[in-house]
């Protein structure tokens, strides 16, 4: 029982991050029907980031946080600007083989700025990780959790609630009748690629503390991100929740009940199968985009 | 008349590698050359699927890992003839593709790129996990070369024309599929499977058809590679690079039989051509990459002839 | 249709070029006999594993150096030319071809992995040229082949450290968690086949992914076993996350981490949670807390001072392989004129030779030429490395 209440706390802290980089994943392609291939690297720039601001320059956390979120997403926005915007023909194929070649770029960037070796930072508050009938839950876990859902809130209020959201929303549902009606479709670009990659920056530094950060840490996470997204269905904001939680916890009770060496192959097998029974992922947005 | 200018191609591209075969006799440039041609059989199977019939893989280098690995296991641990060991790893590969290509090719777009990237995650768990048969991380050592009655084919020279016959007969089989019915009713698919299916097209059969023999293509491209380098481990047969041949792919131009050379040709010799950056390669490289792309948005067979189209536009005014 | 036609026109216009590109490179035809000689060096010195390849990168240059300001091997400099393999086979293998074949280099040092190193063991020993591998695998040297040398200590050894320190503490039970890649797949073969030997059991075996961040599930299930102590395989920065998580669940039994960890910036990833950890390391970590007369003292301490003040960075446990590799390559050379098979002759007959990994002894059946004393245990303490007897 202690075990299995362990496996569940390592999956959900886990399934937090997946469920962040899901979210950017799903949010770009709403707005721009786009996958961004890249999306691993900007996890990477934010937690190295951070581990730079918060513990090499001495900054306090807070501030940390928010300046590495804001210097990452203002990488995305010169992305868009610089490599999405001028092409002439974007067709989904050859904005995904741009991402590709982002990804080498900033893998190749980030390993210039932060060298080879791996880096690591204090957790967000000097606390022992609390006991919960038997297992153990780190704090940092919980920041984790919190800032989950404080993000996924906002996120809903700000589809909800404000102007920008619902217009960002009408471009996901049609971006031509977004652009007839007045909406700026080239600005909500911008704007998806900017909250998207700051959602990246977000999942990078939150796990700088639980885990160490290098310059090639972005592939892997990056792709579970995306398989998170497919699981829950793309371009759906519970869908990237539902779905990174899911693969997180996937994977814990994997290596507690099957084999550690065959975690990751558990994962993909259930994600196959979840597949071919709903093929538009559990809270799929319906039809998709051919190449 | 499409024919004749079809086979004066041929001609010149056989024309082309034989004096390159004979011309060339530094070892390094043949075995830069002999991966070029690994890398164009690769290529030109994932563009049958992508640029013709239109569907995506992401996990390609799974049939290339298959064809590799089955030879290996069957020429090294079991001492079966390679010769006998290149149908056992193609057929291996095709109903592998057979049995997975039912279900996953009932995904669509960006699902049915997870649905791959899926499977060829899972087969290079396999790959690595499975030591006592694949011999793990560490690789499978000890494949024995190429022999084909009396002939060893052992890197260099006759190697290099082994590859490019394989490349060259391929070519022309891709050509032959795409110029008949079936690949009319592929570029079909492509354009819009709904209706292709409404006027008669029988999509499902055609896509798996084409998966699996993109995949046998593949798995013929694995079985030159494990029996070039003698040694094969399951980092070869990994994500990045099934993303490193969707990029030749797009990179040379999808649905285009050259492009998947040139797409080849130019990702196994940059990386050549960038040592000298060291540090900057990795930065230099994606810059590459970003501004083909950005460019020549249509990859490079079609953007070089858009660049001569505009400029001879200018001209004329 | 008239589009189509252009368009394979261009496309084999192209190709042609770039037939004719490679062909006319500078360098095809030219072959100039220089007076230095070549040496290849081939590291991951990006990649996964450039924390083993950079390292090695630097040190090579630097052994180098410092034979050519001494005059060089009879009198002729040493040229080195050093490609990196970003730790795949496939581009280690082009890389190996194009230093045979383009550079004609004497001999080749590296590469730092033992994948890379299997895929180009078969073209040394086609092209007959000396080849000393920085990677630690066994299977790079059992069997031995006549070409291949390696200057890194083998799992072997550090295995047997390891257990022996073990056995000393009285436990019976260990459980092991390995990295899924090569570096961990020969530590956790070597650990299951010589517990017996020491009449352990290891009563759990897990494994964990090079870029997980998480693994406190493993250690759960290693912890559901009870074992007397915890064996990590692996390197930077998976094992400083397993320390830190098995610090989390509150493991109390000693953990074990392999020789892979062996550098200053394990104890910076780990923190504190690093104390306490015992591992089996070269001698390098320990050098200024070795006794006055051991033989290998002075040699280290000459080369990390030459290393820091050099590359201005802490020396690390990876770069003595390199540098051992490259001066054994000198000594094997002289009086040879450049002759492979002489120096491959002279190689397998070098002994005493007092390096930073050890002193190597080689011999016909002994490639590696390191005893089990190349490792020392060592515990940290403090946040230092402190020697244990």
């Amino acid at each position: 029982m202690q075990e299995i209440l362990q496996y569940l706390f390592s999956g959900l802290t886990n399934g937090a991050i997946y469920a962040v980089i899901a979210l950017g994943f799903s949010m770009l392609y709403s707005s721009t029907e786009l996958i961004n291939f890249a999306h691993g690297e900007f996890v990477m720039l934010g937690s190295l980031c951070m581990v730079t601001l918060a513990a090499n320059l001495g900054f306090p956390l807070i501030p940390a946080f928010f300046l590495s979120i804001c210097a990452v997403a203002a990488a995305g926005l010169l992305f868009e600007r610089l490599a999405i915007r001028p092409v002439r023909h974007p067709e989904p194929i050859v904005l995904i083989i741009i991402t590709v070649g982002a990804s080498i770029f900033l893998r190749g960037v980030g390993m210039l700025i932060w060298g080879k070796n791996a880096h690591s930072m204090p957790p967000f508050s000097q606390h022992p990780p609390l006991d919960v009938a038997g297992a153990r839950l780190l704090v940092q876990s919980i920041w984790i959790l919190v800032i989950v859902a404080a993000l996924t809130a906002a996120l809903q209020m700000f589809y909800r609630r404000t102007l920008t959201g619902k217009a960002m929303t009408a471009c996901a549902v049609s971006k031509k009748a977004a652009w007839i009606v007045g909406i700026p479709t080239k600005w909500m670009v911008l704007l998806a690629f900017g909250l998207s990659t700051g959602m990246g920056a977000v999942a990078g530094a939150i796990i700088a503390p639980i885990t160490m950060s290098s310059y090639d840490m972005g592939t892997m996470l990056g792709l579970k991100g995306f398989c998170a997204a497919m699981l829950g269905g793309l371009g759906s904001l519970w869908g990237a929740i539902l779905g990174g939680f899911l693969l997180g916890i996937l994977e814990a009770l994997g290596v507690g009940f099957i084999s550690s060496g065959l975690k990751d192959a558990t994962a993909f097998v259930l994600l196959l199968l979840v597949l071919y029974v709903r093929p538009q992922g559990i809270i799929g947005a319906g039809e998709v985009k051919r190449f | 008349m499409n024919d004749k200018a079809n086979k004066i191609a041929y001609a010149v591209f056989a024309l082309a590698v034989i004096l390159l075969g004979w011309q060339v006799d530094n070892e390094y440039y043949l075995q830069l050359m002999i991966f070029i041609g690994l890398n164009t059989l690769l290529a030109l199977s994932l563009n049958m699927l992508m640029g013709y019939a239109g569907q995506i893989s992401l996990g390609h280098a799974a049939f290339y890992g298959i064809g590799a690995y089955v030879t290996a296991i069957l020429t090294t641990t079991y001492q079966v003839a390679p010769l006998l060991a290149l149908p056992a790893a193609v057929g291996t590969a095709m109903l592998v593709a057979w049995f997975v290509g039912i279900p996953t090719l009932r995904l669509s777009g960006y699902y049915l790129g997870m649905g791959t990237l899926g499977f060829g995650m899972i087969v290079h768990i396999v790959f690595r996990e499975w030591s006592s048969l694949t011999g793990g991380a560490s690789g499978f050592v000890g494949i024995p070369p190429l022999e084909i009655g009396p002939v060893v084919f052992a890197s260099g020279k006759n190697y290099f024309f082994l590859v490019w016959s394989v490349v060259m007969l391929c070519l022309i089989m891709c050509r032959r599929i795409i110029d008949s019915r079936v690949g009319r009713a592929l570029r079909s698919i492509h354009d819009g499977e709904k209706a292709a299916a409404a006027v008669g097209v029988d999509t499902k059969k055609l896509k798996l058809q084409v998966f699996v023999l993109s995949a046998g293509m593949a798995a013929l491209a694995g079985f030159l590679y494990a029996h070039l380098v003698y040694f094969i481990s399951p980092g070869t047969f990994s994500f990045v690079a099934s993303i490193r041949i969707v990029t030749m792919v797009v990179i040379g131009g999808m649905a285009s039989i050259w492009g998947a050379l040139l797409g080849a040709s130019l990702l196994t010799l940059l990386p050549e051509w960038l040592h000298a950056f060291s540090e900057f390669e990795m930065v230099v490289y994606g810059l590459i990459l970003m501004s083909v792309m950005i460019f020549l948005p249509r990859g490079l067979t079609r953007g070089v002839l858009d660049v001569y189209e505009r400029y001879r536009k200018s001209h004329e005014r | 249709m008239l589009l189509s036609k252009k368009c394979r026109f261009a496309a084999m216009a192209a190709a042609v070029l770039l037939a004719g590109a490679l062909i006319f490179t500078p360098g095809v035809f030219a072959e100039s006999h220089q007076k230095a000689y070549k040496i290849g060096g081939i590291f991951s010195v990006t990649g996964p594993a450039s924390f083993l390849g950079d390292p090695e990168k630097k040190s090579m240059e630097l052994a180098i150096e410092e034979i050519n300001a001494a005059g060089g091997v009879d009198g002729r400099m040493l040229e080195p030319v050093i490609y990196d393999t970003e730790g795949d086979p496939s581009k280690t293998v082009m890389a190996v071809g194009k230093l045979i074949n383009k550079d004609r280099v004497t001999a080749i040092i590296g590469p730092s992995r033992t994948p890379t190193t299997l895929a180009v063991t078969p073209m040394v020993k086609r092209a007959e040229i000396p080849f000393i591998s920085c990677a630690a695998g066994n299977k790079i040297v059992e069997p031995v082949k006549p070409w291949v040398f390696k200057t890194a200590q083998s799992d072997t050894q550090a295995v047997a450290s390891i257990y022996e320190h073990i056995q000393q503490r009285d436990i019976q039970k260990v459980g092991i968690i390995t990295v899924a890649n090569s570096f961990g797949e020969s530590g956790k073969e070597q650990l299951l086949a010589q517990a017996g030997d020491f009449g352990i059991t290891v009563v759990s075996s897990q494994s964990f992914g090079a870029s997980d961040t998480d693994m406190t599930a493993q250690l759960t299930k290693i912890r559901q076993e009870k074992p007397g102590a915890i064996i990590c395989w692996g390197t930077n920065p998976g094992p400083a996350v397993v320390a830190k998580n098995a610090k989390q669940l509150g493991i109390e039994i000693p953990l074990y981490q392999s020789h892979g960890v062996a550098s200053p910036k394990f104890i910076e990833l780990a923190g504190d949670a690093a104390e306490g950890i015992f591992l089996p390391t070269g001698k390098i970590l320990v050098a200024d807390l070795l006794a006055d007369n051991d033989p290998q003292k002075q040699v280290l301490a000459d080369y990390i001072n030459a290393y820091e003040s050099k590359y201005n960075e802490t020396v690390s446990g990876f770069g003595g392989y390199a540098y051992d590799a490259v001066h054994l390559l000198a000594r094997a050379m002289e009086g040879t004129n450049g002759d492979k098979a002489e120096i491959r002759k002279n190689l397998e007959t070098l002994k005493n030779y007092v390096g930073i990994s050890g002193v190597f002894n080689f011999s016909k059946t002994d490639h590696n030429g390191l005893d089990p004393s190349a490792f020392v245990m060592v515990k940290i303490k403090d946040g230092k490395w402190q020697l244990l007897e």
